[in-house]
């Protein structure tokens, strides 16, 4: 059968996807080394987890979906995914190899669950995409994991509630669990931590609540479901609310969960930078 | 410690882009989203009035792309993400977005930012 390993979490600010080519030179940089360095731990868990498939939950940015029609919850069920020019620069990844089949039976089992997910056979991934899986498989190939792209509306109110993304994320574990393969699978939950990119509160970081998130997700995510989206954005910032997909990440795992590594930096670009990697034993 | 706090109460400095937002901003979020392409950029550069007048901005919202004003823009239904492909254009990045809402320069607005990690 196939098993949740474990969850991982980073944000995917856009300059990172620039930096992140030239990682080698910047690690020294007085700017980018608190960032960089947290990432060879989290690299190292995975080598040593070795996992088949990784479920990319993130939101798009205004690449693939636009506001004419707008998804709550859309799942890629494609054999490939491809970044495209967003606009202002960041270089385009390589591709990214899906896997069709497994992307079926999670569909099946989620609209069976009563989440009625969008389902896209062709889908363009955007940076909340391809940062973090360059972060984590740096090198262009991404360790040879297929990839099933989840992306949750954070553009356009109302956003779904963090106990919502929470259960969506239980049911993506369930759906995992339940698949015939001897598979191994990560579930990745992208963006954050606080920071607000517009309006005359942009700047906006609060550290304090930044590190509580990081501690209760552990442990406690329950605990940080009870927010509504407009707290969350109180607490986090606009953007912030992304934390939204951290708590489907943690959904989707159901056994003992350990903290591996975390990491968190103020700032790169507008935000506050998180990590969290956590295991996730049967 | 109760961790839920406030409800409903506005945020300053905050605007949700909710449904009113949505619809108000229509035009000027499409134009924008077309911007993920080369050649669309090329072509709203070449005649800003002529893209404009394509994509049905109203005056409110083609006052603020004439004047580079992102609060404005945010006021007449702008959404920040596609606003960012906008900004891209003029090779502007979030934290000169961030300095010009805000009223500081660029240095200021950076120090800001890392002054809330201590």
């Amino acid at each position: 059968m196939a098993r949740v390993v474990g969850g991982l979490t980073t944000s995917h600010i856009p300059a990172i996807g620039n930096a992140v080519p030239r990682e080698k030179e910047l690690v020294n940089d007085p700017y980018w080394k608190p960032f960089f360095a947290a990432y060879p731990p989290a690299r190292a868990w995975l080598q040593k987890a070795k996992p088949d498939v990784a479920i990319v939950i993130y939101n798009d940015h205004g690449l693939n979906f636009f506001l004419d029609k707008m998804p709550t919850f859309a799942i890629g069920a494609a054999a490939e995914y491809r970044n495209a020019d967003e606009g202002w620069g960041i270089p385009t990844t390589p591709p990214f190899q899906g896997d069709q089949e497994l992307s079926w039976h999670i569909i099946e089992s989620l609209v069976h669950d009563e989440f009625d997910v969008t389902t896209c056979q062709e889908m363009l991934v955007d940076h909340g995409f391809t940062v973090p899986m360059s972060l984590f498989w740096p090198g262009n190939s991404y360790g040879g994991v297929k990839t099933i792209p989840v992306c949750i509306n954070t553009v356009q109110h109302p956003l779904p509630s963090p106990l919502r993304c929470f259960k969506l994320g239980q049911a993506i574990g369930r759906a995992v669990e339940s698949y015939p393969k001897d598979l191994k699978v990560v579930v990745l939950g992208t963006g954050g931590m606080s920071h607000q990119l517009d309006g005359e509160r942009a700047g906006f970081i609060n550290k304090k609540f930044d590190l509580l998130c990081l501690d209760k997700l552990v442990n406690e995510p329950e605990v940080l479901t009870r927010y509504s989206i407009h707290e969350l954005v109180r607490e986090a910032g606009a953007q912030g609310a992304e934390f939204i997909l951290w708590l489907a990440m943690r959904g989707a795992l159901s056994g003992k969960v350990t903290k591996v590594h975390s990491s968190y930096h103020v700032a790169v670009s507008n935000t506050a930078t998180g990590l969290l990697v956590l295991d996730n034993a049967a | 410690m109760t961790l839920v706090t406030h409800h409903d109460l506005p945020i300053p400095g905050t605007y949700m882009f909710d449904g009113h937002a949505a619809m108000k901003g229509y035009a000027l979020n499409k134009m924008c989203f077309s911007f993920n392409k080369a050649e669309n950029r090329e072509e709203f550069l070449k005649d800003e009035d002529a893209y404009c007048t394509k994509f049905g901005l109203n005056d409110e919202q083609r006052k603020a792309i004439k004047e580079r004003n992102v609060l404005a823009m945010i006021h007449a239904g702008g959404c920040i993400y596609y606003l960012a492909k906008f900004a891209g254009i003029f090779h502007l990045t979030v934290q000169d977005v961030g300095a010009q809402q805000t009223g500081m320069t660029v240095e200021e607005f950076k120090k800001k930012l890392k002054a809330q990690g201590e």
